[in-house]
């Protein structure tokens, strides 16, 4: 690739490839044909080119690999290889994930490149250049962008929203790209550690109650807990409940906490910010009860009512009898 | 230890808000607060001063925006900053997160600190990009998304743990000078008294322009790394179902719907 095309950025982690490197492949596709149909997919990693067979997805042109010096991935080595992949290859377009590594490091190559730049994309297309869609005042609306006078845009594409391509489905060769990344780390990797394991495996349960910031105060718990019980449900719960030390790490959903699939999710005071959907947007049926009814939450629920939770949790436990 | 911690006063909008013709919103919908994470960043730029190691540093809350952002600095000198600087120019209405940086950039400088704090995100923005650009124009060695953090004096090194998906973590060590972005529940933020609140008002507190930090609406311009064409009303595909009626009547349909899906 020279000048043009699409460049995606895989991730990876612990020696496995993470599911968005194959949702940024679809993204391209929406995008490709626009600056002239390349599309190569990067890995940057210890071992480099294990992956290269399972991101040469169909639609890849090219898999370019780039052998990193730490075995795990650190933010300032992964800067320098993202900037020197953007001056050697030039393409128009860079895909990477909205995910927490990118977090460390994407923005920075975008400042120090001057590059377009948008963070949290949930769709790009082309018109006579790139445009893309991210949520503005927390997901509530949609704003549309344009990078006018920038010869290359970077975005961070939200996990989820594009369906993987399957793995290994192309026939893109690789090619390794020599960047020097010796002394370019600035942290040291000191151990990885889970902070969710708990008394209770949410991932399992078929019917979560979930309460969110809406039920206000750490003494209203008891009151879920009841409930849930009443109800045969698993109590779990959003961010900010963990976060104040009302609810073990164990029982959050969401991107930093578990990815549950339960038949029924039942969520009162939630808003649905998107780390939070992250967790849950795949269950069967998702029941949400709130006062806000353009809270985002609604937009992935399968049955909503704007109400007050405390009402509606009065009269569940009067209906349960 | 000198501190600098980037803070932003967020909008929300509230149940009825409106857009305006021409895409902005209507500002009588909007609620202004100090943005969460910053809550949590101050905190912790305020309990390492006062922990034995950073003892007799210097705690300097910056925010890039307009007259109301004064309340987020106020807000932060009534926790305890110690001065507060404010920068604003009517070109950076609506500024990018990279726009926003570069301005951040040139007050950082000046301040050379030790570390400097940034929230993970905005709750408007929600870009999540402002802190780790800033340490990409500041060429500054950072960590996005801190859980913990600890500060050995001897060696000058930070050990801090960096959340990533899942429930897992990260223990990494970095040097100083740096950079972190930090996330939410990783202290408890403090109050402010109100005899606190009054005193804030006496704090220094400054108002740059551009040129006072030594750029102009042109740099920042050529820095910004979008632009927004319009805002929308999201599309919200077929919707949620609405359960309508009195609590005792959504609270019968969705015993009935929950039993309906677990048996069959
Ligand atoms: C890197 C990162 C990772 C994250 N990971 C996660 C994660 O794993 N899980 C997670 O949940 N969040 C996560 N978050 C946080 C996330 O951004 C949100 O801050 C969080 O999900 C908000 O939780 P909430 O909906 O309970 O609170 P809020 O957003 O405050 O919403 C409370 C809702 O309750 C409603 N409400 C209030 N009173 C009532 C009432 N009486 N009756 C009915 N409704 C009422 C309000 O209208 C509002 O919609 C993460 C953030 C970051 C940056
Ligand atoms: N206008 C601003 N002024 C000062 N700091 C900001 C501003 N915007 C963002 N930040 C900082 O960047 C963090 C992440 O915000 P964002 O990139 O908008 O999601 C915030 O928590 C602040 O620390």
């Amino acid at each position: 690739m020279s000048d043009g095309g699409v460049l995606i950025l895989a991730e990876a982690r612990q020696g496995e490839l993470r599911e968005v490197s194959l949702e940024l492949v679809s993204a391209a596709r929406e995008v490709a044909a626009g600056v002239g149909g390349r599309v190569a997919v990067a890995v940057i990693d210890q071992q480099a080119e294990r992956f290269a067979n399972a991101v040469g997805a169909d639609g890849v042109s090219e898999v370019l690999t780039v052998t990193s010096p730490t075995e795990h991935f650190e933010a300032h080595v992964w800067q320098r290889a993202l900037e020197g992949l953007i001056e050697r290859e030039r393409p128009a377009i860079v895909l990477a994930g909205h995910t927490i590594d990118s977090l460390g490091f994407v923005p920075a190559v975008a400042a120090r490149l001057g590059l377009g730049f948008a963070a949290d994309v949930t769709a790009v297309w082309w018109a006579q250049g790139p445009r893309a869609r991210r949520g503005a005042y927390g997901d509530k609306l949609h704003a549309e962008l344009d990078f006018p006078g920038k010869s290359c845009t970077l975005l961070t594409v939200r996990p989820g929203i594009f369906a993987a391509a399957p793995a290994g489905s192309g026939a893109a060769a690789a090619r390794a790209v020599e960047i020097d990344l010796d002394g370019t780390a600035r942290t040291e990797h000191v151990e990885f550690r889970d902070v969710a394991i708990g008394d209770v495996d949410i991932t399992k349960a078929e019917f979560l109650l979930s309460i969110g910031r809406g039920i206000e105060d750490k003494d209203n718990i008891p009151r879920f807990e009841h409930l849930a019980e009443r109800f045969g449900a698993t109590l779990s719960v959003s961010r900010p409940l963990v976060d104040a030390g009302w609810m073990p790490n164990a029982r959050q959903v969401g991107q930093s906490g578990k990815t549950v699939k339960p038949r029924v999710y039942l969520a009162l005071g939630i808003s649905g910010a998107v780390q939070h959907l992250a967790g849950m947007r795949s269950a069967d049926t998702i029941i949400a009860v709130n006062t806000d009814p353009e809270a985002p939450i609604f937009g992935v629920a399968h049955f909503g009512a704007v109400a007050d939770l405390f009402e509606v949790a009065d009269e569940l436990e009067r209906a349960l009898g | 230890m000198k501190f600098v911690v980037c803070v932003k006063q967020v909008a929300s909008l509230d149940e009825e808000f409106e857009l305006l013709e021409g895409g902005g919103v209507d500002s009588d919908f909007v609620e202004w607060e100090l943005n969460e994470w910053d809550t949590f960043s101050l905190e912790a730029a305020l309990a390492l001063r006062e922990s034995g190691e950073g003892e007799g540093g210097e705690v300097v809350a910056v925010t890039v925006g307009e007259q109301e952002a004064e309340e987020a600095l106020l807000a932060c000198l009534a926790r305890g900053a110690d001065r507060a600087v404010r920068v604003w120019d009517e070109s950076l209405q609506g500024a990018d997160p990279l726009a926003v940086a570069r301005v951040l950039a040139a007050v950082v400088e000046r301040e050379s600190p030790d570390l400097v704090f940034c929230g993970v995100q905005s709750s408007d923005a929600v870009t999540g990009s402002t802190g780790t650009a800033l340490a990409g124009y500041l060429d500054m060695a950072r960590v996005a998304v801190v859980t913990a953090l600890s500060y050995d004096a001897p060696s000058s090194t930070l050990t801090v743990d960096r959340e990533l998906e899942s429930g897992l973590v990260e223990v990494v060590r970095i040097g100083l000078p740096a950079l972190l972005t930090i996330q939410t529940g990783i202290n408890e933020p403090r109050y402010a008294t109100l005899r606190a609140i009054k005193q804030a008002r006496e704090k220094p507190l400054v108002t740059y322009g551009l040129e006072d930090v030594g750029l102009d609406a042109g740099a920042v311009g050529v820095a910004a790394g979008a632009h927004t064409i319009e805002l929308q009303t999201p599309e919200r595909g077929a919707g949620a179902q609405l359960l309508d009626g009195s609590p005792a009547e959504v609270a019968a349909r969705i015993v009935e719907i929950v039993q309906e899906r677990m048996s069959g």
